[in-house]
């Protein structure tokens, strides 16, 4: 009787490593910060690269912690930008904090409702759902004229000041003051999750989706949830850019949205949560380099990226890093 | 009133046989393998510029090009198969996915280096071009050829599949990839070769269908989606699953855009979901 005590204090010490702060999260965060004082002419691109991230910490989510590889995520993305947008612009309410809500709940309905269909395909089967569903989205909001502006994109939405109070200036200190906080709060609640029981169950998934049950993890019910979480945070992502550019383009439901993003998470390593952030820091600031010299071969450069990493890097640019960290660890 | 249906049913059944052509190779090397290719539709889209040039640069007639666009398509498929693919066969969905689609990337870029983003055209020569009347009706002379031309080969592959020992080490491996292994067949060297022929037929694919929907760097990202509608509708590994797939995606694309125009590609996905929610593996699909 003396071993499941032992067995508990040791997954007790498990849980606590791992979720205790190091000190290298503490001084990612801290960093966040710098734009406000060393780039505040760059202030514009940080908050889309906050957006792009929180949006990219979703598909981690879904993609890194429960093995689902979809092709449509930016369909949750455009549903909570244009929740918001058309709130704005449509019925007039530019509240921000309450713009995002609605955007959540919007997204995370549609997440549920999809959720049940996702939960029942593997392999090729569920890409060509994501991506189908997708398009769909896509189609619907072009032919919808009326209420998203279809292909000339969503206008007039105003977004009034935070808290009644700051307005958002043209410079975007507000903007990215704003994005980097929900950013923050929401990834401190899937940091939460992801070493909750549930988080766990959910790498179970990933790695055995059949085994699962026989250890009483409902596989296809904790996959319908985690996607919603995820369409919820994608919707929030979305209404981000809604409110912080004050325009909804049709782009914002593009399937390259979707592939990039898919990019983005992989270059920083999915199934690790700081890999979508890295991953969009590099990706974004990247494309700011290099766009301004040649944009039509841009792309080349994305595949080349891309082959390296899966030939050389395959866990991204964290998973490298860890590696590294490990080999120097226990030369012995 | 039958004329037009008709009309509309036959144009999509031409451009399903496009599609036929683009994606047949795709489903049985997914069967096989497993392995999602997305660079498919690159192989596809080289072909259509070997023919391109071929025909505007040097002066070579259409039918001459065709062949070359089929052996060059397989060449470079054979050399990126060994190269790199080969390595990733037992690796995740999601690096097979990130990889082809990092090919994807770099031949689009690359084509839009070496040969611009403009439309490619050609000319036809003068016996593909015009129409002929049966029936009353007036048919598209190319739009026969190539329905000819989809119709040998898939006969000619379904012959050659049941037919030949190539075929049944082929069937084999598709079945049950360990059990063929354990008797004996060299999968990896079936694979190579189906992989290269697959992708030869994508490259004739190519080189066909510029007439009919043109060529430019984006091809190998259009019909990549058209392809992987056309593999995930009509089941991995299936000959006549393509066959039927490619059909019913041609001409509710065709008749879609006809009738009811405001929908768009909408129609198509619908198709595809519709489809999909009822048999998850595909129509003539076994897993």
């Amino acid at each position: 009787m003396a071993r499941p005590p032992e067995a508990l204090t040791e997954a007790l010490r498990y849980a606590e490593a791992e979720t205790r702060w190091r000190p290298l999260e503490v001084a990612f965060w801290l960093a966040t910060l710098l734009p406000f004082v060393a780039f505040p002419s760059y202030l514009a691109l940080a908050s889309q690269i906050a957006i792009t991230a929180l949006f990219a910490l979703s598909l981690d989510l879904i993609l890194g912690y429960a093995g689902i590889v979809s092709l449509g995520h930016a369909a949750f993305f455009g549903l909570g930008a244009y929740a918001a947008g058309i709130v704005s612009a449509k019925a007039g309410w530019g509240e921000p904090l309450s713009g995002l809500l609605i955007a959540a709940v919007v997204a995370g309905v549609v997440g549920y409702a999809t959720g049940f269909v996702i939960a029942r395909f593997r392999h090729l089967a569920l890409i060509m759902i994501t991506l189908g569903l997708g398009v769909l989205l896509h189609e619907i909001a072009n032919q919808a004229h009326w209420l998203t502006g279809g292909a000339d994109g969503l206008q007039g939405v105003r977004t009034w000041p935070l808290f009644g109070r700051l307005p958002f200036d043209l410079f975007g200190y507000t903007a990215y003051a704003y994005c980097l906080c929900v950013l923050f709060a929401l990834f401190l609640g899937v940091r939460r999750m992801t070493n909750s029981p549930f988080g766990l169950s959910l790498r179970g998934i990933r790695e055995n989706a059949t085994r699962m049950p026989a250890i009483g993890a409902p596989s296809r019910a904790h996959v319908r949830k985690a996607y919603t979480m995820a369409a919820v945070i994608a919707g929030v992502a979305g209404a981000l850019l809604a409110q912080t550019t004050e325009t909804v383009a049709l782009e914002v439901l593009s399937f390259q949205r979707s592939a990039e993003l898919l990019v983005m998470l992989v270059l920083g390593g999915a199934g690790r949560l700081y890999g979508g952030l890295v991953g969009t820091l590099v990706f974004m600031v990247a494309r700011d380099r290099f766009s301004g010299i040649n944009p039509q071969y841009w792309y080349f450069w994305i595949g080349t990226l891309l082959v390296t990493v899966v030939m050389i890097l395959p866990n991204g640019i964290l998973g490298g890093l860890a590696r590294v960290l490990a080999r120097r660890r226990s030369p012995t | 009133m039958i004329g037009p249906i008709l009309g509309v049913l036959f144009d999509g059944f031409a451009y399903g046989m496009v599609l036929f052509l683009l994606s047949v190779g795709l489903s049985v090397t997914l069967g096989m393998m497993n392995f999602v290719n997305l660079a498919h539709c690159s192989f596809a889209m080289l072909g259509g510029y070997v023919t391109v040039t071929l025909m505007n640069a040097l002066g070579w007639p259409f039918l001459a090009t065709l062949p070359c666009a089929f052996v060059a398509a397989a060449v470079v498929s054979v050399v990126l198969e060994r190269g790199l693919y080969r390595r990733l066969y037992r690796a995740s969905d999601l690096d097979q996915v990130l990889l082809t689609i990092g090919l994807t990337f770099i031949s689009v870029a690359a084509a839009a280096y070496v040969f611009g983003t403009v439309l490619q055209e050609i000319r036809m020569p003068p016996y593909l071009r015009g129409g002929v009347s049966l029936l009353g009706l007036r048919f598209g002379v190319y739009r026969l050829f190539l329905v000819g031309v989809a119709l040998a080969i898939a006969l000619i592959l379904v012959l050659a599949l049941e037919y030949t020992r190539f075929g049944a080490r082929v069937r084999a491996a598709v079945d049950n990839q360990r059990m063929a292994r354990g008797l004996g067949i060299d999968v990896d060297r079936a694979f190579a070769i189906t992989f290269a022929l697959g992708s030869g037929l994508a490259g004739l694919g190519g080189a066909l269908a510029i007439e009919i929907v043109g060529l430019d760097p984006a091809f190998a990202f259009t019909y990549l989606v058209y392809v992987l509608i056309v593999v995930s509708v009509g089941g991995l590994g299936s000959i006549g699953g393509s066959f039927a797939a490619a059909s019913l995606i041609g001409i509710s694309d065709v008749a879609g855009k006809y009738y009811v125009p405001q929908l768009g590609a909408f129609f198509i996905y619908l198709v595809m979901v519709a489809v999909l929610m009822w048999r998850p593996t595909g129509l003539l699909g076994r897993r």
